[in-house]
């Protein structure tokens, strides 16, 4: 289990990474924390002609509050965001999501870009981002910064809307609104698994945003009655997902979950 | 879990008995060890990586080597024919027609198969190459499942054997039908024990090289034994056992039975190094030893009991179907046999009826596995005496008490033949049941149910075998074959003792340790004989057979140590002591009987207070004055002891095996909380008894209980090699198959009583093996118990729970009917999907029969080329996101019905695996002109990509095929998806946040 | 900006365990290999090499990293510390190997360095973890043999341990 060769390029600043990935035909890869590509490359199930480390580029390097979002960096680490100071209140739903990310050893160096990017059908980073409504900024060599909504951006199995030549540069966590709870739960085989299923939801008065980790092929959000209708709306969803059978769960046990879980998840959020 | 306060025991007076910390951890702790890849290699050492099969089975038609070896870095390739010109297949366990090579030769019988060895400068240039050896395969019907492949119309794996069934017997003990016939009840089960594995987190490690002018081979490997595979190594390579120079290192990075199976790959590696002309190193990797090292064989059992009312079980009837995978690799079918003589497990059960069937399927081979047998076995028999249980409507743990074997039965002869050497089971469940706190847990289960909570309690009672018979494998064959061949039986173990010139003290043991700490057991033993400090004794473990004492039964397998090896060190070191006695009993002018050993001196008798001499001055005279010893005493100081049981007979005429030497005993029971939405098993206690024998080390036992208890929970909950219909292997990643990790395992109780063995040296027994085949089945009982229910099937993941307890799932809503096409197994793919095109069906059907539009629209298609009508050969690159792979692939397209439907299909190969999919598109005239494309498709993938993605496969195989349709549209000027599938969108509701599935 | 060819030869340079170090690895060189079989550093274990096991685990500039989803030329310029550094040379074992030792937290020891080097980075950010904390971090890891019992049991001592003796050091000033 050994990369293929590849050219290996460490560029110091956000141009010049943009650059050599518009440069690279679709033929390069972006390394940030590398807990993906790196598994990805020692399998050899991605032989790419180069990989760009973005990881020495400190003007990507930062988590900044800026026109209601959290804004963080493409080389910032998971275990950065975590540890940032007031993130509970800030983004409370990434809060509660983190530690359900891989674990402490792949948090230190993971990115949350990264994740992002990978689009991994079970990953939570990607599931919060949709839940809450937040974007992700594209960068190429021309024109502006493509700003896209989670909504857009995430389009089937690991697959994105980003361009070959583009690099995602910061993805933006709208702020906790008020009047609003957030809660996240997730059911894995073991701990820090990817989810058979994971709920996000922003609950606010008899509305819920409540987003779906695990069952379709991207995360997939859908506002719901938080009180009366609820269950139906729940079935709906459920069904509407078009889970599917895999090695450790049946689609009827995910479409349960979504159900059941869902309905846990929303009724113990809001008082009584 | 909560914990309970645990009796302490009295301190021993010596060392054995003392939880000594390990004289093994210092170097550990440091990064220190010596495993087999931290070995010095010679100069001049190249690397190896190996070729395998994407196939479950297939002929192999041609293997080309030409492009790997013009990789840069490449020095040679081992394919099939140069072993077939130096080798020789293995010897295989029963008497039928069939050839298991250390390379496949003419077909491959599982995914992860050996075909070729790349051999390269280093590991990276290996891999580069593997892709570039050019592999003509002719696919095979695969047999997968135990059943379906025991079946007579199942694709056959051997064809000189004629039938996957290679091994079949039957066995009567007692009268059986008599007992049947009076019963109150029969009550009977039928159970599968999945294929899982204990995966050591070291991998095979072998270094090899090859003397050509002694023609001999010289093997380092982190091989545990048994050495009785030296002797099938040796045959394989075809030279005489001296000429297979096999050395293990001082360390080993786990086994549990796994590493049994590295012996294929000494072979293949010493062969490697012989066609290289220079030593070959090979380490495997993750993938290599998920998908094809070894595995626990996988059981389909039916079980059925007559039971009086009382709930006395009189009589047993196993029927027993075993898969041992593509190939019987020695010693296979020993999962069977290594449990036969006590199939009756830890119960007082006369009559006995077996039939025992091996099969062979297009799967991994299977091998040691810590438990070896045994969680099969228990699996069927604990499950029944739940069931029983169940059905009598009595306590589980009532119906263990009343078939418990006696404790005056001791040694009791089971019908089969075990000889259970000691015990007092009804003492030690009294024991378990009253300190682990059963009836706390019984209240908190009665507690639960009143609240509507899941909660259960099972139980299991094991007898868990130790020191295996080298006999017992013979058991397959029929009395008859038995006489032809000779009788095989016994367990030697070897030690040897030696002090050197400045009376310090080193051993040596062949027992291959892989963590369980023998050099400091054996220093205690030592330690005690001699009366020197434990720190003063070095013990070595490494084994060279060309150097070493060993024998056919050396090796760290059927927890043989405590009983057997550490008896052989006591019995060389005895003869050590004796002769410093002899030595010494005249200087210090007394008998020699009277001679003590204590404190580093040797005394003139038993009080502290008398003439005594230091041990190194005893000893040295040995070394620098052998003028001076005794007569008769030869000098020099280094005793070999090897030590047999004479309890282990060859199985005699009526079938009967006494197995295993020893037989510990363990109770075993946990309650355990359901969560009635995820169906998630909770253990809310564990409580784990074992009576080994005497113990000598409790920290070590202990040490060992905890181990195999986590393994035995992972088995129980979530681990297990599975694989789709048509033999792609599904858990290639350790993200795939689940080993339990510290949030999983709770800390067990762990109990213990000690009842010494009457046939062993120190009166120890093994003990690593218990929980491994009590755990499973008591956690699966405890499962049935809060479910009420039977039909529960290992692992118990959370899915499989919930389906037990029940999904009663509401209507789907109009329009969101899942789709009605079943969908394959495994990693077989289905879907359909359809897509607007912006022209007539006529333009769509000519256009798709044009290579260049074929070439436009096949993701990633490079040098597409026509190799008949409507057939092309041509590269193509898919994947998606970081992901791709690139396949050789012959596109067809047939089934043409202008301008209405035809079939677009497609077969690739990659160095990721192999691929095939196919199509039927479906072509409809629209009212404004276009058309409306409907397909459905049918893929399946192989090899790595279905190993390690299959958590994916069903959405990549969307995007990709999707992918062809759109690029259609595009290249027709148009690609919105149909109106329908937009409506549908609508109806979903799916257009908001995140989107939907289009 | 630094470019490398795929088969040129970078001199990666980097403190290990204190000591300044070098050797040479091309851009797809796994740090893992680097520092076992470039720099002789086998204590560090390769298990997986897919980031799951965690038998590979390296503190890189004092962060528990895989060092099998490294790459060498990554680590240049960079502080790496691995389980040889944890006792120093001929020195007594460091207090959470002695803990080890002492609760039997291993067996044949593979797992054992990734362990330790995790436990290093967490018991210096958590000075007061609880069992579950412990266990979440442990989680990162495979262990076959023990059960996690004993390395559980020792990193909750260890912590202890340090607590105490820092409010000893404070009773003193």
């Amino acid at each position: 289990m050994k990369p293929a060769a590849f050219d290996y390029a460490r560029p110091a600043t956000r141009r010049e990474a943009i650059e050599l990935l518009a440069g690279a035909q679709g033929e390069a890869r972006v390394l940030a924390g590398g807990q993906s590509l790196m598994a990805v490359l020692n399998m050899r199930l991605a032989e790419p002609a180069l990989v760009i480390d973005i990881t020495g580029i400190d003007e990507l390097h930062y988590i900044e509050e800026r026109d209601g979002a959290l804004c963080v960096g493409a080389a910032t680490r998971q275990a950065e965001l975590a540890a940032h100071p007031g993130l509970a209140e800030r983004v409370p739903l990434v809060a509660q999501a983190l530690p359900w990310v891989g674990h402490f050893q792949t948090r230190n160096r993971g990115t949350v870009c990264g994740s992002v990017a990978h689009a991994d059908p079970s990953a939570e980073l990607p599931l919060c981002l949709a839940t809450l409504g937040g974007e992700v900024v594209l960068e190429g060599r021309r024109g502006r910064p493509r700003v896209v909504p989670a909504a857009s951006f995430f389009q089937g199995v690991l697959t994105t809307d980003r361009a070959p030549g583009e690099l995602i540069t910061e993805v933006r966590f709208p702020l906790a609104q008020a009047q609003t709870q957030y809660r996240f739960t997730e059911v894995a085989m073991r701990h820090g698994d990817f989810a058979i299923v994971a709920l996000a939801a922003a609950i606010r008065g008899e509305q819920v945003d409540l987003g779906v980790g695990g069952v379709a092929d991207r995360p997939v959000v859908r506002t719901l009655p938080a009180g009366d209708g609820l269950d139906e709306a729940l079935n709906e969803f459920a069904w509407a997902l078009g889970a599917e059978d895999d090695a450790h769960a049946t689609a009827a046990y995910r479409r349960t979950l979504v159900r059941e879980l869902g309905r846990q998840l929303i009724t113990e959020a809001r008082p009584c | 879990m909560e914990a309970l306060e645990q009796p302490a025991a009295a301190a021993p007076q010596g060392e054995v008995g003392r939880s000594r910390e390990r004289v093994e951890d210092d170097a550990l702790l440091r990064g220190a060890g010596r495993y087999g890849d931290d070995l010095a290699v010679p100069p001049g050492t190249l690397h190896a990586a190996v070729l395998r099969s994407p196939h479950a089975h297939a002929d192999i038609r041609s293997v080309d080597v030409t492009r790997a070896l013009a990789v840069s870095g490449v020095h040679t390739v081992l394919t099939g024919e140069d072993v077939r010109n130096w080798a020789a297949p293995f010897p295989v366990g029963v008497r039928e027609p069939m050839e298991h090579w250390c390379l496949a030769v003419d077909r491959v019988r599982y995914v992860g198969e050996p075909v070729a060895v790349v051999v390269a400068e280093d590991r990276y240039a290996a891999e580069d190459a593997l892709g570039l050896v050019d592999v003509d395969y002719g696919l095979l019907s695969p047999a997968v499942d135990a059943e379906a492949a025991a079946a007579p119309e199942a694709a056959v794996l051997h064809e000189g054997v004629g039938s996957n069934v290679v091994s079949e017997r039957h066995f009567h003990y007692g009268e059986p039908e008599d007992a049947f016939a009076a019963a109150d009840h029969h009550v009977s089960l039928k159970v599968r024990y999945p294929r899982n594995s204990c995966t050591p987190i070291e991998c095979y490690v072998v270094l090899a090289s090859y003397d050509v002018a002694a023609g001999a081979y010289d093997v380092s490997a982190n091989f545990q034994g048994p050495f009785a595979l030296h002797s099938v190594m040796a045959r394989a390579l075809q030279v005489p056992a001296p000429r297979l120079r096999l050395r293990t290192p001082a360390d080993s990075g786990g086994s549990f039975g796994i590493k049994q199976g590295v012996f294929p790959y000494v072979v293949l590696m010493a062969l490697a190094a012989r066609k290289a002309g220079a030593p070959v190193k090979w380490v495997e990797d993750r993938l290599e030893h998920l998908q094809a090292a070894s595995s626990a064989t996988n059981r389909v059992s039916t079980i059925e009991a007559a039971v009086t009312a009382e709930g006395r079980v009189t009589a047993l009837r196993y029927d027993q179907l075993d898969d041992c995978g593509a190939y019987l690799r020695a010693p296979e079918p020993a999962t069977f046999y290594r449990m036969h003589g006590t199939l009756t497990g830890a119960y007082d059960i006369r009559h006995l009826a077996v039939r025992n069937r091996v099969v062979l399927t297009n799967k991994t081979p299977t091998g040691l596995n810590r438990g070896f047998g045994g969680p099969q076995v228990y699996y069927a028999l604990e499950r029944l005496m739940q069931h029983i249980a169940a059905t009598l409507g009595l306590d589980p743990l009532t119906v263990i008490r009343r078939n418990l074997v006696p404790p005056e039965a001791f040694p009791y002869r089971a019908p089969a033949g075990s000889l259970l050497d000691s015990g007092d089971y009804p003492a030690a469940v009294e024991l378990a049941e009253r300190d682990g706190g059963l009836a706390e847990l019984r209240e908190r289960r009665d507690a639960a149910r009143r609240e509507g909570r899941y909660y259960g309690i099972g139980f299991c009672a094991a007898v868990e075998p130790s020191i295996s018979n080298m006999g017992y494998i013979t058991t397959v064959m029929t009395p008859e074959e038995r006489r032809k061949a000779g009788p095989k039986n016994g367990a030697v173990s070897t030690a040897t003792v030696s002090v050197d010139p400045l009376g310090a003290v080193s051993v040596h043991v062949s027992s291959t340790p892989q963590g369980q700490g023998h050099r400091t057991v054996a220093a205690q033993v030592v330690a005690d004989v001699l009366g020197v400090p434990f720190e003063s004794v070095t013990v070595n473990v490494e084994l060279d057979t060309q150097k070493d004492a060993w024998s056919i039964a050396s090796g760290n397998y059927s927890s043989r140590f405590s009983g057997a090896v550490a008896g052989a060190v006591h019995k060389a070191a005895t003869r050590v002591r004796d002769r410093l006695a002899g030595i010494a009993a005249g200087p210090l002018g007394v008998a020699p009987e009277t001679v003590r050993f204590a404190g580093g001196r040797v005394h003139a008798g038993a009080d502290d207070g008398s003439a005594s001499m230091s041990f190194h001055r005893v000893a040295g005279a040995v070394h620098w004055a052998p003028g001076t010893l005794p007569e008769g005493e030869p000098g020099g100081l280094r005793e070999t002891a090897f030590w047999t049981p004479p309890e282990l007979a060859a199985p005699d005429e009526g079938d009967h095996i006494n197995s295993s030497l020893c037989y510990g005993f363990v109770f075993d029971y946990c309650g355990v909380e359901i969560d009635p939405v995820t169906g998630a098993v909770r253990i809310d206690r564990y409580v784990t008894l074992h009576d080994p024998g005497r113990i000598l080390n409790p920290q070590l036992v202990d040490g060992q209980v905890r181990g195999g208890f986590a393994q035995g929970l992972g088995a129980a909950l979530m681990e297990e090699f599975a694989y789709g219909d048509d033999g792609s292997f599904l858990a290639g990643t350790l993200a795939d198959y689940l080993i339990p990790t510290s949030m999983e395992v709770p800390e067990p109780v762990i109990l213990h009583m000690e009842t010494p063995s009457p046939f062993t040296p120190l009166g120890a027994k093994g003990v690593g093996e218990g929980n491994n085949m009590s755990t499973p089945v008591c956690i699966a009982n405890a499962v049935a118990d809060a479910l009420g229910r039977a039909d529960i099937e290992l692992p118990l993941t959370p899915a499989r729970v919930r389906g037990v307890i029940g999904i009663d799932e509401p209507e789907p809503p109009a329009g969101l009917e899942p789709a009605a096409a079943p969908r394959g197994g495994g990693s077989g793919l289905r879907a359909s999907d359809s897509v607007t095109m912006p022209a007539p069906p006529e333009t769509v059907f000519h256009r798709m029969l044009e290579p260049a539009t074929l070439a436009a629209i096949i993701p990633g298609c490079h040098e597409l080329e026509a190799t008949g009508e409507n057939a092309y050969r041509a590269d193509v690159t898919v994947g998606v996101g970081m992901i791709r792979a690139r396949y050789e692939a012959r596109i067809t397209l047939s089934e043409l019905d202008p301008p209405h439907s035809l079939r677009l299909s497609g077969v690739g190969e990659s160095a990721m695996g192999s691929a095939e999919g196919s199509a039927r598109v479906r072509l409809t005239a629209l009212d404004d002109g276009g058309t409306r494309l409907d397909y459905d498709y049918e893929a399946a993938v192989g090899g790595k990509v279905a190993a390690v993605g299959a958590r994916m496969l069903q959405g990549a195989a969307r995007v990709i095929i999707g992918q062809i349709f759109t690029r259609l549209a595009a290249e027709l000027g148009g690609g919105q998806p149909s109106w329908w599938r937009r409506l549908a969108d609508r109806l979903r509701g799916l257009v908001g946040r995140g989107g939907g599935r289009s | 900006m630094l470019k490398i060819e795929a088969n040129d030869s970078h001199r990666v340079t980097l403190t290990l365990n204190g000591r300044e170090r070098s050797g040479n690895a091309r851009p797809r060189t796994l740090l893992s290999d680097f520092l076992r079989h470039e720099l002789g550093a086998t204590g560090t274990h390769v298990g997986c090499e897919h980031g799951v096991c965690g038998a590979c685990t390296v503190r890189v500039d004092g962060v528990a990293s895989r060092a099998c989803l490294m790459l060498a030329v990554q680590a240049d310029g960079r502080r790496v510390d691995t389980v040889e550094g944890l006792a120093g040379d001929d020195g007594p074992l460091s207090d959470l190997q002695a803990a080890f030792r002492r609760h039997h937290a291993l067996q044949c020891g593979f797992c054992t360095a990734g362990i330790l080097n995790s436990c290093a980075d967490f018991l210096g950010r958590e000075r007061d973890p609880s069992e579950a904390q412990v266990r979440d971090m442990l989680s990162g890891h495979l262990c076959r043999c023990t059960g996690y019992t004993g390395i559980v049991r020792a990193v909750l001592e260890v912590a202890a341990q340090r607590r105490e003796q820092r409010q000893e050091e404070r009773d003193d000033v």
